[in-house]
């Protein structure tokens, strides 16, 4: 699926909700389901500052795509980062570096891109990319 | 709630516009008065009506309107300065923040202070109280030592006293801890620092809105505080400090204000207070900061510190009447604040859950990090009460951690 796809399959879950407490049991339910870091690679290198909860996030490049691990101490981020992982993991990055990133509104995680908290969103969202950056010419 | 403390609870509460809003479609319930009270009517009011029929510079102007918001401005000082007990008005400096009060007097030791010099600060400060120091260190080569804590998170005071000698010239400590709540000893502290001639400064931004402060009784030589934290504006602080050290110190910031005359080659600088308030101040905010203290004083300090400490204890027993809560700072001594954490469960997720049903709590380090650090967590969870309170709000908080907890289970 491309990342549009994704997007728009997970848009279209939310969508199903009626209130906030479904929405965050999803959640946390994609917490538990996150492609877990190797806990060789949760070193400070791949610590993504700027979150209130601690979140590691590390990347490998097989057969042109980018595959994302990652891991948090808070079930809620680790459950945002794991729709994050599953709209960005095993895409070229190209396609990394060129996707909008508007589903996080459209899915109703906007409080979680506000300057207190993510920093936290934004910033796993800016690692994502700069890891694309990093291989776009590879 | 049945009045127990002799005010009126439901008209106290109509004194605060914000408190009647809602957020994320549920009635507002804010507890994380450490962090910044809200704000009354007439203080909002004050600050609408200077710029309606005062707006000035004060000092300087002639003309009737500056002379009015001179005596505005001046008189919000002498209110403080009656509140704290301060000798002269002139003792009262207006800042822009604790933050920046503590700023002025660490920047102002740098002269003061030379290599092997020893500072003495608190394990349970606010960064604000901690890296201004690390600061003036770097520049002096004075050495900074710290008081430590206990498991209860009070500050061990034999312990202090081993640190205190002829080389310590500041000791620095705040008189409430923000993350625990617990209430320093800071007038043996002081008389402790008095008799080896160092000098001490009190982070009060936590103690002035809960209890009353009496500068003179405490001795103290400077006195810190934020008017945000009692029901004031944001971007006013206050410091006071003993006319001898005030004069000891170099001006902070130059510019208009400040000076006595100014020549190309030499600039000579204004008495107290102005010394360290140059520039236009934040007339509005100063003005609106006397008013709050006038509304709490309205109320009453002791008042108010009846009905917080009955709201601590019933929010102190419901909270641990759910299991795996653990308390951070269980002194008999605190203020209305409660630092905590459910089991295992990171204080993020529970921050986020219960912020969906419109509850209002801090997470994370608290700006203090070297108390999470002592404890071995990476933060908590910190509820923080004001007279504006209710026993219903705790419920409604209750019942939002029961539900996080088995979301989060």
């Amino acid at each position: 699926m491309t990342i549009d796809q994704i997007q728009n399959e997970i848009i279209s879950e939310f969508d199903m909700f009626n209130d906030w407490t479904e929405k965050y049991e999803y959640i946390i339910d994609l917490g538990k389901s996150l492609p877990v870091i190797n806990d060789a690679f949760k070193t400070s290198d791949n610590t993504i500052k700027g979150c209130q909860s601690k979140v590691w996030l590390y990347a490998e490049y097989i057969n042109n795509k980018l595959i994302f691990t990652a891991d948090s101490d808070a079930i809620i981020t680790k459950g945002i980062v794991a729709i994050l992982i599953r709209v960005f993991s095993n895409q070229s990055p190209k396609d990394i570096v060129d996707a909008k990133t508007d589903f996080i509104e459209k899915i109703g995680l906007k409080q979680h891109l506000s300057q207190t908290r993510a920093n936290g969103l934004s910033s796993m969202i800016k690692q994502i990319k700069l890891y694309a950056v990093g291989y776009l010419n590879k | 709630m049945k009045n127990t403390t002799g005010f009126n609870i439901a008209s106290i509460r109509e004194d605060f516009p914000i408190l009647r809003s809602k957020v994320n479609g549920k009635q507002l319930v804010y507890f994380d008065n450490a962090a910044t009270t809200q704000t009354p009517k007439v203080v909002i009011d004050a600050i609408v009506s200077y710029y309606s029929t005062l707006n000035a510079n004060i000092h300087r102007g002639v003309h009737s309107l500056s002379q009015k918001a001179t005596e505005a401005y001046e008189g919000a000082r002498k209110k403080i300065q009656k509140h704290l007990n301060a000798k002269n008005s002139s003792e009262i400096i207006f800042t822009s923040g604790s933050t920046h009060s503590i700023n002025l007097v660490a920047n102002g030791f740098i002269d003061l202070l030379k290599s092997g010099d020893e500072i003495i600060v608190s394990y349970l400060e606010h960064h604000s109280n901690i890296v201004p120091w690390q600061m003036l260190c770097e520049k002096t080569d004075a050495i900074m030592k710290v008081i430590p804590m206990n498991q209860d998170g009070e500050l061990i005071f034999s312990e202090y006293e081993k640190l205190l000698s002829n080389k310590t010239r500041v000791v620095f400590v705040n008189h409430v801890s923000n993350a625990l709540g617990t209430i320093n000893p800071v007038k043996e502290i002081i008389s402790k620092a008095h008799e080896f001639g160092a000098a001490v400064l009190i982070d009060g931004a936590q103690a002035l809105p809960h209890f009353e402060v009496d500068v003179k009784d405490l001795d103290v030589d400077f006195y810190v505080g934020s008017a945000h934290k009692f029901y004031g504006p944001t971007g006013v602080g206050i410091l006071y400090g003993k006319e001898k050290w005030l004069n000891k110190l170099p001006p902070y910031q130059g510019g208009g204000e400040m000076i006595d005359e100014v020549t190309f080659e030499k600039t000579t600088y204004a008495k107290l207070p102005n010394k360290f308030e140059a520039g236009t101040p934040n007339i509005s905010g100063v003005i609106a900061s006397g008013i709050a203290i006038d509304y709490i004083n309205n109320i009453g300090l002791k008042t108010i510190l009846k009905y917080e400490n009955a709201l601590l204890k019933y929010a102190t027993e419901k909270l641990l009447e759910i299991d795996g809560i653990k308390i951070y700072g269980n002194t008999d001594n605190k203020t209305s604040v409660i630092s905590f954490n459910l089991g295992n469960i990171h204080h993020y997720d529970i921050g986020s859950i219960i912020d969906n049903e419109g509850i209002a709590v801090r997470t994370g380090h608290h700006c203090a990090q070297p108390i999470m650090d002592y404890y071995k967590i990476p933060g908590t969870i910190r509820l923080s009460l004001s007279f504006y309170n209710t026993k219903e709000e705790i419920d409604s908080l209750i019942s939002a951690i029961i539900l996080a907890k088995k979301m989060l289970s």
